[in-house]
């Protein structure tokens, strides 16, 4: 059990997300950096989508109400156990009345507080995570809060087996100012010029302050669009189309003035043209980009995306490796 | 019907049936759908459907895409018109030009296309009204035919059941709001939408309904199994009413006693497009 003495700035109960209802618009939800977030429940010997804390900028604080292994991932903040600086990316084993806090991220947005048996919700339609604007999932729809006793499930593997593990630094991922994201161009951009689709691709974009689990307004050149007769249906702007479904990743264009790059909150159709769409895993570095970091995108195809997601399923694969050479090696070492 | 097949990203299959909206495309729409979830292709983890477009998520590791676009094309081919829908009727009371979705107006008048009336004014205009309760009659008078469910949880597009001519049509914000008060009535391009919860939006914003079409603490008895009010090939038909009502019946939500008027009906695509007039009256008596 876990105890919240400070919530952070928003912090939610977050799982790998709920599949197979974006039909009733009820989005996946789930973890924003899928990799940070399966990474810290590897180390503390979960199933990857176990449920886990997600913080944005500014991280809770937490006590420990039983024992319990902890490892903290994603955007590096200042970590301190018992009030000494303590290591992200490594299980910590928290003892009862142990305090462990989360302080401001120093690069990245979103950091995740896996804990050994995930935290124990009742999973709705399939899953735990949290989703604000709908007031669903985690604990009542809502954020953290002070106060709130986290239950955590059985965990797997004992404090003495997981304390200490880490993960091979060369497979963590980067905070970097300037992110390049793979997008496959198309929905709706035929409702785009030619040059306009040219200078989106060729130019830089940067995040607004309108930047959450539910989209990243980005500004930049801005878009311009073909002349045409307004469809029947869809509305007199330019950018309307007839509603249509918005795939998770993907960049409307309202009114041609900014871009809206779609998030695992998304709404999931509407009434504005969609440009194209982010290949999932790149999603996880919109997940940690901060207001003002800039998007380049570089257009690929459907065989690019397909052995982009490839690589990095298999560094996924490695990051468990790394893990299990560590155990045995820990192990050969005793 | 040129049918255009086209990748979102490396999970999503979009769908373009048509770029203007129609009842016959979205029945069409309608009937692949059904037929695909009937059919259970391995690695496809839903279909939604849109206006005049569908919508696939799939996961790639258990079906090529290129596979995946070919066997959608065939399910295309294949699928016969529906001749009958099971298709509920559902009463809809709305309090139009309320002081609420009045003041969101006031708020994001910068992003309006004419911040210097009311939504509700400026739809009249484009629509050629000049009469407020004129208005009104136009918008509550047909029924909504549900031809698409999405945006957030229990939003639902309702495309009105009048000649192309009549139909009342309205441009979205020219930016969306970051905000809209939940259970708001709107209107954008030719559909009809209510707000299940508060949040971002681009529709015009003319009234307010008293009852949820989004509950998550599932306490309405008719909304307990999905928490959701609108099913694809719902008919709702708007009920003008005043501001005592609105209270009476948002009591009788708040206390948890409120049950919806719903008759299910089957609905026959052939015998409305014959006599559209004629056969919606005979539903509506039968409804009774």
């Amino acid at each position: 059990m876990l105890k919240i003495l400070r919530p952070g700035l928003l912090t939610t109960i977050q799982d790998a997300g709920r599949f197979g209802w974006y039909h009733i618009g009820m989005p996946p939800s789930g973890a924003m950096d899928q990799f940070s977030f399966r990474a810290g429940n590897l180390l503390v010997g979960n199933d990857q989508g176990a449920a886990a804390l997600e913080t944005t900028f500014l991280g809770p604080d937490l006590e420990a109400a039983a024992d319990v292994t902890v490892a903290v991932t994603g955007a590096p903040l200042e970590l301190r156990l018992n009030g000494e600086p303590a290591p992200m990316w490594v299980a910590l084993a928290l003892r009862a009345g142990d305090k462990l806090q989360c302080g401001q991220a120093v690069a990245g947005v979103r950091s995740y507080v896996c804990v050994g048996g995930g935290i124990d919700v009742p999973e709705l339609l399939g899953s735990r995570s949290t989703y604000l604007l709908g007031r669903f999932g985690g604990i009542g729809g809502r954020m953290i809060a002070a106060q709130d006793v986290l239950a955590t499930g059985a965990p797997r593997r004992s404090a003495t087996e997981l304390t200490g593990r880490r993960l091979d630094p060369r497979l963590l991922p980067t905070f970097p100012e300037i992110a390049e994201l793979r997008i496959l161009m198309g929905l709706c951009s035929y409702r785009l010029t030619e040059e306009s689709i040219a200078q989106f691709l060729s130019t830089p974009w940067e995040v607004s302050t309108e930047a959450d689990r539910i989209g990243y307004r980005i500004h930049g050149a801005g878009f311009q669009f073909r002349d045409r007769e307004p469809p029947f249906g869809a509305g007199s702007d330019p950018s309307n189309v007839v509603d249509v479904g918005y795939p998770v990743g993907s960049i409307q264009v309202p009114g041609g003035k900014e871009g809206i790059l779609l998030m695992r909150d998304a709404v999931t159709g509407g009434g504005y043209a969609t440009i194209g769409t982010v290949i999932q895993c790149d999603l996880d570095r919109v997940a940690q980009a901060a207001p003002r970091t800039r998007f380049r995108f570089r257009a690929v195809t459907i065989q690019d995306a397909l052995r982009l997601r490839a690589q990095y399923k298999a560094r996924l694969r490695m990051l468990a490796d790394s893990l299990a050479l560590f155990d045995s090696v820990g192990r050969l070492g005793q | 019907m040129d049918v255009r097949y086209d990748f979102g990203g490396d999970e999503y299959i979009f769908v373009d049936f048509d770029i203007e909206m129609s009842l016959e495309v979205n029945f069409k729409i309608l009937s692949i759908c059904q037929e695909i979830e009937r059919e259970r292709i391995a690695g496809v983890i839903e279909v939604c459907p849109g206006n005049a477009s569908y919508l696939m998520h799939y996961r790639p590791e258990e079906i090529d895409p290129e596979k995946l676009v070919k066997e959608l094309r065939k399910l295309e081919h294949q699928a016969d018109h529906i001749t009958s829908i099971s298709s509920r009727m559902v009463d809809i009371p709305v309090l139009y030009d309320d002081p609420w979705t009045k003041e969101c107006a006031r708020q994001f008048g910068e992003r309006h296309q004419d911040p210097s009336v009311t939504n509700l004014e400026y739809l009249m205009r484009i629509n050629g009204f000049s009469n407020k309760q004129e208005f009104i009659e136009a918008h509550s008078g047909r029924p909504y035919w549900i031809s698409m469910v999405g945006f957030v949880p229990g939003t639902a597009w309702g495309y009105q059941m009048v000649p192309r001519a009549r139909a009342l049509q309205a441009p979205k914000y020219v930016r969306p709001r970051t905000d809209t008060p939940e259970r708001t009535v709107s209107h954008g391009g030719a559909f009809m939408a209510i707000y299940p919860v508060r949040g971002p939006g681009g529709y015009q914003l003319i009234g307010m309904t008293p009852v949820p079409v989004y509950e998550p603490e599932g306490r309405l008895i008719d909304l307990r199994e999905t928490r959701i009010l609108a099913k694809a090939a719902d008919r709702w038909k708007l009920r003008p009413i005043d501001l005592d009502e609105f209270n009476a019946i948002r009591a009788e939500v708040e206390a948890g006693t409120y049950r919806y008027r719903i008759v299910e009906q089957e609905f026959r695509p052939a015998v409305y497009f014959e006599d559209p007039e004629g056969y919606l009256n005979r539903l509506q008596e039968e409804a009774r």
